[in-house]
């Protein structure tokens, strides 16, 4: 039963645990750490699922995306903001990065009204290249050496918060009219077109979203490793990213928070085997394309995200008797 | 002039190398329709069955590259048999992610086999020549007459037999094919062994001429490939051929023009690539393909 107050309660709880566990140090720090990078794929993988999953676009290169995010932020916090603002203005430098990240998404929007599938896939990957290939050869941000410098600004409770917006925001956009045109666009964009889908717009929208909270994630990212370089934003990463969309499930934000948990989590139990963590990772990967490949929670979605005028549909309308439809006939 | 000529020799040794790789692509694009994402770390394989055969069973030249070949031939088809097919009828999503996934886990699996870099002996002579100021040595002689060579004997299994006619009916219709008598699946397989035994020809020369080895070269020079495949029109064997000749003369330009700086090697090529897509996604000698709504 979806009663009103459970979400906002659990939500209320949930914040204050994230509160109370640095604070009382109920959880030794590695766990918190885990918790802080559950938080911060979970917003990766929401936005991804977007596009991926929402609308049946093919973005392969989610990681570039988080590298503009982790760069910018970086480069405002230890360049620009003075020493002391950091904690205060942190909400803004992370909105910043996400918003530089938008900006470069949008971009990537354009050649997506030509092409799909296949090529889209090769187009964001390059795109991804290119980001990596432009950062290092930026001398300024130390190029393939990396940017360190940043504060530990990215806490438990930050991430927390960011991670309930990224969700509730993009659960708001799916269920609204321009999530209606992304679900349009995944299922027949020319119908959909023909519908009075206004395509490009939604197009936009969706790429500039998504590509936000990417960025969002890239700037938390950057505030908690304290040391980026471009490295750690290629075909990996993005694969990474892919794994966990796909894992929980296209088209559903509960499977992408379940999906971004268990991959995390999975990642960090499983450290013991060295480099064959690694080999496994792809393996589930394909495997997972040949047995399951709608994911773990398929298109289904959990009943507290779906809006309530969703979850009732309406009745059909009672059937008419003779004389009623005879009667309509003939005043018409 | 010399340092020209000298330069364009480079191109051609690395572009016939891409060019080797790029078939592989074209082909599997080809008669399936689908990017084999993981054919550039098959690339990385071959180089690494040539270093296991040069070192542990010292062999010499032909018969490391026949076994390296046949290798990653074997390679080629087993993922094809246990990736791929399973995923024929399957949305394209799941095969590029299932190509993906292939990729990385070659690349980590050599990676946790072989972590370090290992450096291939050399098998050939190192002798050199001047031919009118520009320097030749003979394993640029051995690239470009080996690549040509394999490029000729593919050229004409492809236009004048039967295989390669079941190969090319196979890229126009796939439906109606099996209709008229050709083992669609054994064509195929066949296809992915021809095209991973290329990518493993032109691994092994990589070893030779650049000898340091790792399990990650096979990602950039997977894509440069790729792109290659692209440019000339994937899907066309003389395109692959073409793109990849023009991306080594690409790459070595680039870095031998002097005011550019050669850190902007990957942005110019992958800039290209994306020039390239939105203008002409085709290719040069590609035709377009029109899809019925």
């Amino acid at each position: 039963m979806a009663r009103r107050w459970i979400l906002p309660a659990l939500l209320a709880l949930s914040f204050i645990l994230s509160l109370a566990i640095p604070r009382l140090g109920w959880l030794n720090d590695y766990n918190q750490l885990i918790l802080v990078y559950i938080g911060i794929n979970i917003i990766l993988t929401v936005s991804l699922n977007l596009v991926n999953g929402y609308m049946g676009e093919f973005s392969v290169g989610h990681a570039g995306l988080m590298a503009v995010g982790a760069y910018v932020s970086a480069l405002l916090s230890v360049r620009v903001v003075a020493p002391g603002l950091g904690p205060w203005l942190f909400p803004l430098i992370v909105t910043a990065g996400g918003l530089a990240a938008a900006l470069i998404g949008m971009v990537i929007a354009l050649p997506s009204f030509k092409t799909r599938g296949d090529y889209l896939a090769i187009v964001t990957l390059a795109f991804n290249m290119i980001v990596k290939s432009v950062i290092e050869n930026i001398d300024a941000v130390g190029g393939p050496r990396g940017f360190m410098g940043m504060d530990k600004l990215t806490t438990l409770p930050t991430v927390f918060c960011w991670t309930v917006v990224a969700v509730w925001v993009i659960r708001n956009f799916v269920y609204s009219k321009y999530g209606r045109g992304v679900l349009a666009i995944r299922e027949d964009e020319i119908a959909g077109e023909l519908m009075s889908v206004s395509t490009r717009k939604v197009k936009f929208l969706a790429f500039g979203l998504s590509s936000f909270f990417a960025g969002v994630a890239g700037a938390l990212f950057a505030h908690v490793l304290l040391f980026i370089n471009p490295g750690s934003f290629g075909l990996v990463k993005s694969t990474e990213v892919l794994i966990m969309v796909y894992l929980g499930g296209i088209g559903s934000l509960a499977g992408s928070i379940l999906g971004a948990t268990i991959y995390t989590v999975l990642l960090e139990k499983l450290r013991w085997m060295g480099a064959w963590r690694m080999v496994l990772m792809p393996l589930m990967l394909v495997l997972l394309m040949l047995f399951r490949p709608r994911g773990i929670m398929g298109l289904r979605e959990l009943r507290w995200l779906v809006p309530r005028r969703d979850l009732k549909l309406p009745a059909p309308p009672a059937p008419r008797s003779a004389e009623e439809v005879a009667r309509g006939a003939a005043q018409s | 002039m010399t340092y020209l000529i000298q330069q364009l020799l480079n191109a051609l040794q690395l572009g016939s190398i891409y060019a080797l790789i790029a078939l592989g692509y074209t082909m599997v694009y080809g008669v399936l329709i689908m990017i084999n994402f993981a054919h550039g770390d098959l690339f990385m394989v071959g180089a690494f069955f040539c270093f296991l055969a040069a070192t542990y069973l010292k062999l010499s030249f032909v018969p490391t590259l026949l076994t390296s070949m046949a290798g990653v031939a074997l390679l080629g088809v087993l993922i094809e048999r246990l990736a791929y097919k399973p995923l024929r009828q399957a949305p394209r999503v799941s095969v590029v992610i299932t190509a993906l996934g292939v990729g990385i886990f070659l690349e980590n699996f050599t990676n946790a086999l072989c972590p370090y870099p290992q450096g291939i002996p050399p098998l050939l002579p190192s002798a050199n020549w001047s031919v009118g100021g520009v320097s030749v040595s003979a394993l640029q002689v051995l690239i470009l007459a080996l690549s040509a060579s394999l490029m000729l004997m593919l050229d004409f299994m492809v236009n004048r037999t039967k295989v390669g006619m079941a190969m090319r009916a196979i890229s126009w219709d796939k439906t109606i094919v099996p209709l008229m008598g050709v083992p669609v699946d054994t064509v195929i397989s066949l296809t992915f062994a021809i095209g991973a035994g290329l990518g493993g020809a032109a691994g092994v020369m990589y070893g030779l001429a650049y000898p340091v080895i790792d399990s990650n070269m096979g990602i950039m020079v997977g894509w440069k490939a790729f792109i290659a495949a692209v440019v000339g029109g994937i899907g066309n064997i003389r395109g692959a051929m073409l793109g990849g000749l023009i991306l080594g003369a690409v790459e070595i330009l680039v870095v031998a023009i002097p005011g550019v700086p050669s850190t902007y090697r990957d942005f110019i090529v992958f800039s290209l690539l994306l020039v390239l897509l939105i203008f002409r996604p085709y290719g040069i000698l590609g035709r377009p393909r029109s899809v019925k709504i």
